[in-house]
């Protein structure tokens, strides 16, 4: 097979065939392949809810899974997200109420997890989010405005996948985690040390795409971390009628794949435990499954009402586990947050607030002839037929408004 | 709760299943009778729990359908009264679901189960062409499917991409499926009710922008109506209905289509034209004879649906009329469909749907001047 593009030169040697890296894993961890693959006995937590670092023996980390503290840049960059990500969803869920936006599935309560998606990859890297993922779009450099084209309703998308490597906010539940598993094997023939970060939720995990998905990328040994974020709910049902597995994150070991959890509230474990799977998935250890356990605090959509199906104190409890709040703690505590920066973090946030309520707030005209110019790369005669059928309701429209008898 | 459910095996055997059925679901539930404003939703809920009750195979399953009671309500309350083994929620899999369905119905259930949006029963598209189709024909009707796919499909309610799909036309060309759309609230009670009772698998396509339509109808007399159907045998199975007569020109539609069917009737008739308007209910089995009726009465049709026209159930309508009915039109058969693009985003939406005004136009160009 030839590929020919113009891109730079793959090196080989640094990737291992699938039967190598497992016994490369466990060189290198001195551990079994079950252990590698097993996730660690406890969910990696790094920071606890009250904003405290943990002690390195209780973060949950074994052998073989060991997590070094993220740089503190790197966590300031993302607690600047965060705060950015949660006004833009309480913006959003604002614009929806205003009648401004027709839907907006908020990720209120699992920023961290979306932060750290976005944060674990380089610029050549690829993102393939859900309907659930808007602030991990943004935080990978979409612009606010056109992420939120899909929710505005006037296209089913904004941005092009393209120029962000980051896919359509997709929504038949895991069909996404095999484009995210062929732009890997694509990338691999073509010699590009891309990774792909492949998103799902817990319900998804159901699908028979999910399945197909891990499979095909354990088989291709392709270099793509699967991130399901378990917010233990789809829509009404809870993650016990989902799977009765002892973790999603179990899964991984049934493909042939490492599998880890983590704190989804934590982001400093989350970046910890995500900047690993990307790495080892760039250095040929084929593809991994990072399940974060966070939670759903408000209902499925606005057109959802979560009280027909959970308990006000569920919510609540998870309230304390706020993954904004812990963050600020913690980064206070260390020094290397004061009023000043949490200020200007805010500035940031609010400015981001204003762009969405003027992008979203004004009724931006549609053209009705959109309709026919993308369905092909050159319209067919019957679309071409259609327009100007179209064109002319229109505009015997326009006149008889002119005109009125 | 008794741990096993009692199972009819009248779907594989020689009994009538409808005798049995018949006499249980008079001892269904009932609330004050009398006509009453009932919504498309709510008459839907009321044919599952009727059906449930009249026969303990009835099960109920999908996404969301149990302590939700669905996306949209439909299954309200069947898990409060028939508990958990008789209406639940599944892991989230449609082919699942489906795949299920079909082996629960080989073994003496009759399983109702929901695909949560039109666009979202696609991962079950294998179960239902190569499986819920085929079954009865591969195995010389040995095995027969009684179930039924219940989808909330089409558009017009501002929903984002795979909310708003008009599938019909898959499941209608799929050979071995029955294919029902109601779009009248007594209707859904009705043809819920048949597509229970039918021993064939049936694909119950539910107008969603109807879910909140009200009317004012009697479940009491439907309920006794079914009741008293099932026993005789008979029953309205595959028969279109005339929901307004007129002489000028004949308006096909269904689902969705009919109440705008009916409201381009009743704006013709201001200006003179005397429009009849066909609700076709049932897609397959086709009723050619109501139909075919009245186009040859009025010597000019239009069909209108929300899905697309190339190679759809509207096409295939126009095609059954013009060749039943050729020497009896005046003008050629006028189709109003949805345009051939994916279904639009929310803002744009109403350029797509079928709208009164183009309904008028094409009934305009019925060569009137001949
Ligand atoms: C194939 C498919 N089936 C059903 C749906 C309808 N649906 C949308 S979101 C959702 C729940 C998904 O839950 P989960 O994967 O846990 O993600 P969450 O919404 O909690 O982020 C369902 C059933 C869908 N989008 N696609
Ligand atoms: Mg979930």
């Amino acid at each position: 097979m030839t590929i020919s593009a113009d891109h730079s030169a793959p090196d080989q040697a640094q990737r291992l065939p699938a039967e190598d890296a497992v016994s490369e894993a466990v060189r290198k961890f001195g551990i079994t392949v079950e252990d590698y693959m097993l996730p660690a006995r406890h969910q990696i937590q790094m920071v606890d809810p009250d904003g405290r670092l943990k002690a390195e023996s209780e973060q949950g980390t074994e052998p073989g899974h060991e997590y070094p503290l993220p740089a503190d840049a790197e966590l300031l960059a993302a607690y600047e997200q965060l705060v950015i990500g949660r006004r833009v969803n309480d913006q959003n869920s604002a614009l929806v109420r205003q009648g401004r936006m027709a839907v907006y599935p908020s990720s209120h309560g699992q920023e961290a997890c979306q932060v750290a998606a976005a944060l674990c990859l380089s610029d050549g890297d690829w993102m393939f989010p859900t309907y659930r993922d808007a602030v991990a779009v943004m935080a990978r450099g979409v612009d606010p405005v056109e992420t939120m084209t899909i929710f505005r309703g006037d296209w089913h998308s904004g941005y092009d996948p393209a120029r962000h490597k980051v896919g359509i906010q997709c929504t038949p539940l895991t069909t996404q985690l095999l484009h995210g598993v062929g732009v890997a094997h694509a990338a691999k023939l073509r010699g590009e040390d891309t990774v792909v970060l492949a998103m799902c939720g817990d319900g998804a995990t159901s699908e028979g795409d999910f399945h197909e998905a891990l499979n095909f990328a354990a088989v291709f040994h392709l270099p793509v971390v699967f991130f399901v974020q378990n917010n233990k709910y789809a829509i009404s049902v809870p993650l016990a009628h989902q799977s009765v597995a002892p973790s999603l994150a179990h899964k991984a070991v049934g493909y042939g794949m490492a599998g880890e959890r983590v704190d989804g509230n934590d982001v400093v474990a989350l970046l910890a435990v995500l900047d690993r799977a990307v790495k080892l998935a760039r250095e040929g250890s084929g593809p991994l499954l990072v399940e974060a356990h966070t939670y759903r605090m408000q209902a499925h959509t606005n057109a959802d009402d979560a009280t027909r199906y959970r308990q006000d104190s569920e919510v609540a409890e998870w309230l304390a586990k706020d993954p904004i709040s812990r963050m600020k703690t913690y980064l206070t505590g260390r020094g290397l947050l004061d009023d000043d920066g949490a200020a200007r973090i805010a500035e940031k946030a609010e400015a981001v607030a204003s762009q969405l309520r003027d992008g979203l707030g004004e009724d931006v005209p549609v053209d009705p002839q959109e309709l026919f110019r993308h369905v092909f790369s050159v319209p067919t005669p019957q679309l071409k037929e259609q327009s100007a059928m179209l064109a002319d309701e229109l505009a015997r429209e326009a006149s008889a408004e002119e005109s009125p008898k | 709760m008794s741990p096993t459910i009692t199972t009819s095996s009248e779907a594989n055997g020689n009994v009538s299943a409808a005798t049995a059925r018949a006499a249980a679901s008079a001892a269904a539930t009932v609330e004050a009778s009398g006509p009453q404003t009932v919504t498309m939703a709510k008459a839907l809920n009321t044919a599952l729990a009727d059906a449930m009750q009249a026969d303990p195979s009835v099960l109920v399953f999908g996404e969301d359908v149990g302590l939700l009671g669905g996306v949209f309500r439909i299954t309200d309350g069947l898990t409060k009264t028939f508990g958990e083994q008789r209406c639940f929620d599944t892991p989230l899999a449609e082919s699942g679901i489906v795949g299920m369905a079909v082996g629960m119905a080989m073994n003496g259930m009759r399983p109702v189960v929901e695909m949560q949006f039109d666009a979202f029963a696609y991962p079950a598209f294998e179960q239902i062409v190569s499986h819920v189709a085929k079954m009865h024909n591969r195995t010389k009707g040995a095995v027969k499917l009684p179930m039924v796919i219940r989808i909330p499909y089409a558009g017009g309610i501002g929903g984002v991409e795979h909310h708003c799909d008009s599938s019909e036309s898959y499941y209608a060309h799929t050979a071995g499926l029955k294919v029902f759309t109601p779009a009248t609230v007594a209707d859904a009670y009705r043809m819920l009710r048949e597509a229970i009772d039918s021993d064939d698998p049936v694909m119950f396509m539910e107008p969603k922008k109807l879910y909140w339509s009200k009317d004012l109808v009697d479940l009491e007399e439907l309920r006794a109506q079914h009741a008293a159907n099932a026993a005789a045998g008979t029953s309205s199975e595959g028969r279109a209905a005339v929901a307004r007569s007129g002489t000028d020109a004949t308006l096909i539609a269904y689902g969705p289509s009919v109440p705008t069917a009916l409201a381009a009737a009743a704006a013709a008739a201001e200006e003179g034209r005397s429009l009849e308007v066909i609700d076709v209910r049932s897609i397959v089995p086709f009723d050619d004879e109501t139909v075919c009726a009245s186009v040859r009465k009025t010597g000019r049709a239009v069909v209108i649906a929300e899905a697309h026209g190339f190679a759809s159930v509207s096409s295939e309508i126009v095609a059954r009329v013009q060749e039943r009915c050729f020497h009896h039109l005046a003008a050629p058969i006028r189709r109003v469909t949805g345009f051939d693009v994916p279904y639009p985003a929310p803002k744009l939406e109403h350029y797509y749907l079928p709208g009164v005004d183009r309904i008028l136009d094409a009934v305009d160009d019925l060569q009137w001047e001949n």
